[in-house]
């Protein structure tokens, strides 16, 4: 045997055991997930006689249903569907105003205002509760859905002027000069030309803000007290406290909450990594 | 107020940038700008400053804040929870820069490799990342369950007679929702190595190894000193995050048992929220934004660096 062979043999067997590694460390991240979706599918008696881990006896759907109705995920499902698709257009269409601004314009206070919007993003949510919860109780916009539309507006307005600044500076000036040239004034360029161009970066965008929006609890906690208004986040929170509800119909719950972003993620995968890495890396 | 100020140096870089604006129409970005400016210090930076002031106040949420000077700090800093809470928040930084950065880096070179079903791997590892933290902690909090949850169901089955409490153990409870949190971040942290290695040549790896490098040093000499731009912001990234996570702790264990699963900013949110102490509560967000602050500066240091140059 030649050393050649050799090492490509040891080689081959490294590799077996680096992909044997990868697949176990794979199964091992989905074990919540199937934990979650066997929890669901069983019911709370058979869990309680004979433990998790044993044979289900029965499978059910009915967890899923009791969530649905007893849990109040019937209303809380949509009014998240009511606080996030305004709050995401809002926010998408203001922070590409910003961004098309700090990308083509050079103006007194341009890279304080652009300093402004990235610090703001990273802040700890803490240093803003209270004054946020002041000032919507001072214009009467506490325990309204307007109070978490505005405040993620204005909140996610930081990160999405970001990318799309970075963005919209990647694109050649000379077709936004042709425009010009062609008597386009500012608003008409940023219209037809800037936000056309600049749909990409929106749609990575859209995806990773919808995520990020639908899936708030804090801001929810904070701002809505009425159940009525509740989003499905601090919704399933709610179903938590009270002990008379099953572990499975909770379980259950949580997964319905979940289907809208996997969907979103599953229809949207490509867009959603690219929006992503947009933030951490300069443009 | 003029739309361009000169600035001499500016003039020999190249023009990435716009034209400048004709300064007859110097107000036009400052027309784009104006909604938005305005709604983000309203909303973000003028709250921000206003928690200054509130934390030097006695506020309870229903009576007009009187200013009491530091006396809210120097009760903060007496008060036995606030250093639990700083460990803990010790331990949350420490566990995010190791864990999620290793596994993620690791997976990426892995998966930058094409291993058969790299695709469903890497779904794998960042769906966790869509999933609300409110239901992971839901979820993980019913696999922690010590009755019928499923570790201490598996420990039983092994022959564990006394399996441990988890999120009821105050030694553990810490680390139970840590575990949680990490396995929500690894997949973000993994994606954002897969986009640092698209910017890496191949070609330097194959050179290197033609010159003798075996894999370990290829990575360590080549690639590795090549991503740090993406290490930065990763660990950065991280620590900040690590500071503001609060959902978790919120939905598993409230900070308990007996405060020991204490952050602070879940222990912000209770003081200020269910004990009304909101001048306190302030106090709290103050320092925790001033711990925070540091890491935000590398932040911006390292991703707007370029543009503050000239």
């Amino acid at each position: 045997m030649t050393t050649a062979t050799s090492t490509n043999r040891t080689g081959a067997l490294q590799r077996a055991m680096l992909y044997v590694i990868v697949y176990a460390l794979t199964l091992l991240w989905l074990v919540p997930v199937i934990t979650a979706l066997i929890t669901a599918l069983r019911t709370n008696d058979d869990i309680l006689a004979r433990g998790f881990w044993s044979a289900p006896t029965v499978f059910t759907l009915n967890n899923f249903v009791l969530a649905w109705t007893r849990g109040g995920l019937a209303h809380y499902l949509p009014n998240s569907f009511i606080i996030t698709l305004p709050s995401l257009v809002f926010t998408l269409f203001l922070s590409s105003l910003a961004a098309y601004a700090l990308s083509r314009f050079r103006f007194r206070f341009d890279r304080l205002i652009l300093f402004i919007f990235v610090a703001g993003m990273m802040l700890p949510f803490q240093i803003l509760l209270l004054p946020v919860f002041r000032l919507m109780n001072a214009i009467g916009l506490y325990n309204t859905y307007w109070a978490l539309i505005i405040f993620h507006t204005a909140f996610q307005l930081g990160f999405c002027t970001f990318v799309l600044r970075n963005y919209m500076r990647t694109i050649p000036g000379e077709i936004l000069e042709a425009a010009r040239m062609d008597g386009c004034n500012e608003f008409r360029v940023y219209r037809q030309i800037m936000l056309p161009l600049t749909l990409p970066a929106m749609a990575a965008l859209a995806t990773l803000e919808f995520t990020w929006i639908f899936n708030d609890f804090l801001w929810a906690l904070i701002l809505i007290q009425d159940d009525a208004l509740k989003p499905v986040t601090t919704g399933l929170a709610a179903l938590r406290g009270q002990y008379v509800m099953d572990w499975t119909v909770i379980v259950a719950g949580s997964l319905i909450a979940t289907v809208p972003t996997v969907l979103v993620f599953l229809f949207l995968q490509r867009y959603f990594i690219a929006g992503l890495t947009l933030g951490a890396t300069k443009g | 107020m003029t739309a361009t100020p000169v600035i001499p140096a500016e003039k020999a870089r190249p023009a990435r940038r716009a034209p400048r604006a004709r300064s007859k129409s110097w107000w036009v970005p400052y027309v784009f700008l104006a909604i938005p400016l305005a709604m983000f210090l309203m909303w973000v930076i003028g709250p921000m400053i206003y928690s200054f002031y509130l934390s030097l106040t006695n506020w309870d949420g229903v009576s007009a804040p009187k200013l009491i000077g530091l006396r809210n700090y120097v009760r903060l800093f007496n008060d036995r929870v606030f250093w639990i809470a700083i460990a803990n928040n010790a331990k949350w930084v420490v566990s995010f820069i190791t864990a999620p950065v290793i596994l993620g880096l690791a997976l990426a070179m892995v998966l930058n490799r094409n291993i058969p079903g790299a695709k469903g791997i890497k779904s794998a590892f960042y769906s966790p990342y869509i999933i609300a933290p409110v239901v992971i902690g839901l979820i993980w909090g019913w696999m922690y369950q010590p009755a019928n949850g499923l570790f201490n169901s598996v420990l039983r089955a092994v022959g564990v007679t006394d399996p441990p409490g988890w999120l009821a153990d105050p030694r553990l409870a810490t680390w139970c929702i840590i575990a949680a949190a990490i396995w929500r971040q690894v997949g973000y942290v993994m994606t954002l190595y897969l986009a640092g290695l698209q910017g890496v040549d191949p070609s330097l790896i194959d050179a290197s190894m033609v010159d003798g490098a075996n894999p370990w040093q290829a990575f360590r000499h080549v690639i590795w000193p090549l991503l740090s731009p993406v290490t930065v912001v990763v660990v950065v990234i991280s620590i900040i995050d690590s500071l503001r996570s609060f959902d978790l702790v919120f939905v598993m264990t409230r900070g308990g048992p007996a405060n020991s699963s204490s952050v602070l900013a879940n222990m912000m949110y209770i003081e200020a929220f269910n004990n009304y102490k909101m001048g306190y509560g302030a106090a709290i967000a103050v320092v925790l934004f001033l711990i925070s602050a540091g890491f935000i500066f590398i932040y911006l240091w390292q991703t707007l660096r370029s543009e503050l140059e000239y």
